[in-house]
């Protein structure tokens, strides 16, 4: 791998390498928001149910609770 | 016509291709999308421990995969390892460079690592009797803000210098350089299947990286300012930013744009740290104002809000079970939630 010296970069390597960048992203296949939003939505409603921050813990399931009540003066 | 001219207007010809097509794809937002389903349920978490111990600022923490134990990093120059269920210091590890601004622990449990100002990533044995560095990756030429590791012999870090990078950790040395910010590089989030990660940085952007062959994949616009927090969502399919901009924002990978933006007019203060719940439904996003708001991820509402410190919430993570949230503050607490 060679060895990039950030700092040697000049404003004319930063313009060329965002050109490249720029035509490699041109020609991603986008798909449509509605469907990519659906997939999501499924996904989380799927999971919802073992989700324990969502669905809430049992105090006694509850690892961090504050065991024990008693207080050794 | 310069060159350099010649290659501005490229460069704007071909963002405007871009622009076009996220549009044609633009049939819709999450919130609408997501309207038909039920609101989030209001979250009231409670402060199950505060973890006290460190005497300056904490800058980062991480969750092992145990789900028990966790490291934090603060600039009194340690990295604890605490176990989150008795609230006990496990382990201290003293740095070299008190400067710390990421930590970060092993899948395996053995190894966890640290860096900032000093430039250098710094890598401990943890299972050896005494507590060994094992490793100074030192290449970059910034400060280090976000490392993670893939396995005990591979890790990623995100540098100052606007590079991010893969190093081996039996040579010490850098596999891969994944340049193309033009910005320092603040956050990374490792993707579900480990082929690629997302970085955010000072230029306003975040971008998929594929791991392997080093490329840049997809750039991701809308923020206005540095993205200091960034996290994969569960599925792989999505990521969630955060910016100085105050907000946060959803882009999903398959339609290479911003799908929902989690923002609200009283909120002015910039986003630091952020994690997802379990199943992504909730977005624990920590702020500069000291709280910790929570968002529900598909309907853009604020759920609900994780008051308690007295200062700057700089990180937040959740366990890979979901069992909690955990903060850690200026103010030099971490406190567990659920």
């Amino acid at each position: 791998m060679p060895v990039i010296n950030v700092e040697e970069l000049t404003d004319l390597d930063k313009a060329k390498m965002e050109v490249t960048q720029l035509k490699t992203e041109v020609k991603l296949e986008r798909a449509q928001v509605s469907k990519c939003c659906e997939e999501i939505s499924e996904y989380i409603q799927a999971g919802a149910d073992e989700d324990p921050l969502v669905k809430g813990i049992p105090e006694e399931k509850n690892p961090f609770k504050e065991k024990g009540g008693c207080v050794i003066c | 016509m310069g060159e350099m001219e010649q290659m501005k207007k490229e460069a704007e010809t071909l963002k405007t291709q871009i622009e076009a097509a996220r549009k044609a794809a633009n049939d819709t937002d999450m919130a609408s999308a997501a309207s038909g389903v039920a609101p989030a349920p209001r979250v009231q978490l409670k402060t199950r421990k505060t973890l006290k111990g460190h005497l300056a600022k904490i800058y980062a923490m991480h969750w092992s995969t145990d789900n028990r134990l966790m490291v934090s990093a603060s600039q009194d120059g340690k990295l604890l390892i605490w176990d989150s269920h008795s609230g006990n210091k496990v382990n201290a590890v003293p740095l070299k460079s008190s400067w710390v601004m990421t930590c970060a622990y092993a899948p395996s449990g053995n190894l966890v690592a640290s860096g900032g100002l000093d430039n250098m990533c710094t890598v401990y044995n943890l299972k050896t009797p005494v507590i060994k560095t094992v490793k100074e990756l030192d290449a970059h030429t910034g400060y280090l803000s976000c490392t993670r590791f893939l396995s005990d012999t591979e890790i990623l870090t995100a540098s100052g210098d606007t590079t991010c990078a893969l190093w081996d950790l039996e040579t010490g040395k850098q596999k891969t350089v994944f340049l193309n910010h033009v910005g320092d590089c603040m956050c990374l989030s490792l993707s579900p299947d480990m082929n690629s990660f997302v970085s955010g940085a000072c230029d306003s952007l975040a971008k998929l990286w594929d791991i392997r062959d080093g490329q840049c994949k997809q750039t991701f616009q809308g923020h206005t300012s540095d993205i200091n927090a960034i996290s994969f969502f569960p599925s792989g399919n999505a990521i969630i930013t955060g910016s100085d901009d105050c907000a946060c924002k959803m882009y999903d990978l398959r339609a290479d744009q911003e799908v929902i933006c989690y923002q609200d007019a009283a909120l002015n203060s910039g986003v630091t740290s952020l994690a997802l719940s379990l199943s992504g439904r909730l977005i624990f996003a920590g702020y500069d104002d000291f709280n910790c708001n929570i968002w529900d991820s598909l309907k853009g509402e604020k759920v609900g809000v994780l008051s308690g410190h007295d200062n700057r919430v700089s990180c937040t993570g959740v366990p890979p079970d979901g069992m909690c949230v955990c903060t850690g503050s200026w103010d030099s607490f971490l406190k567990i939630w659920n």
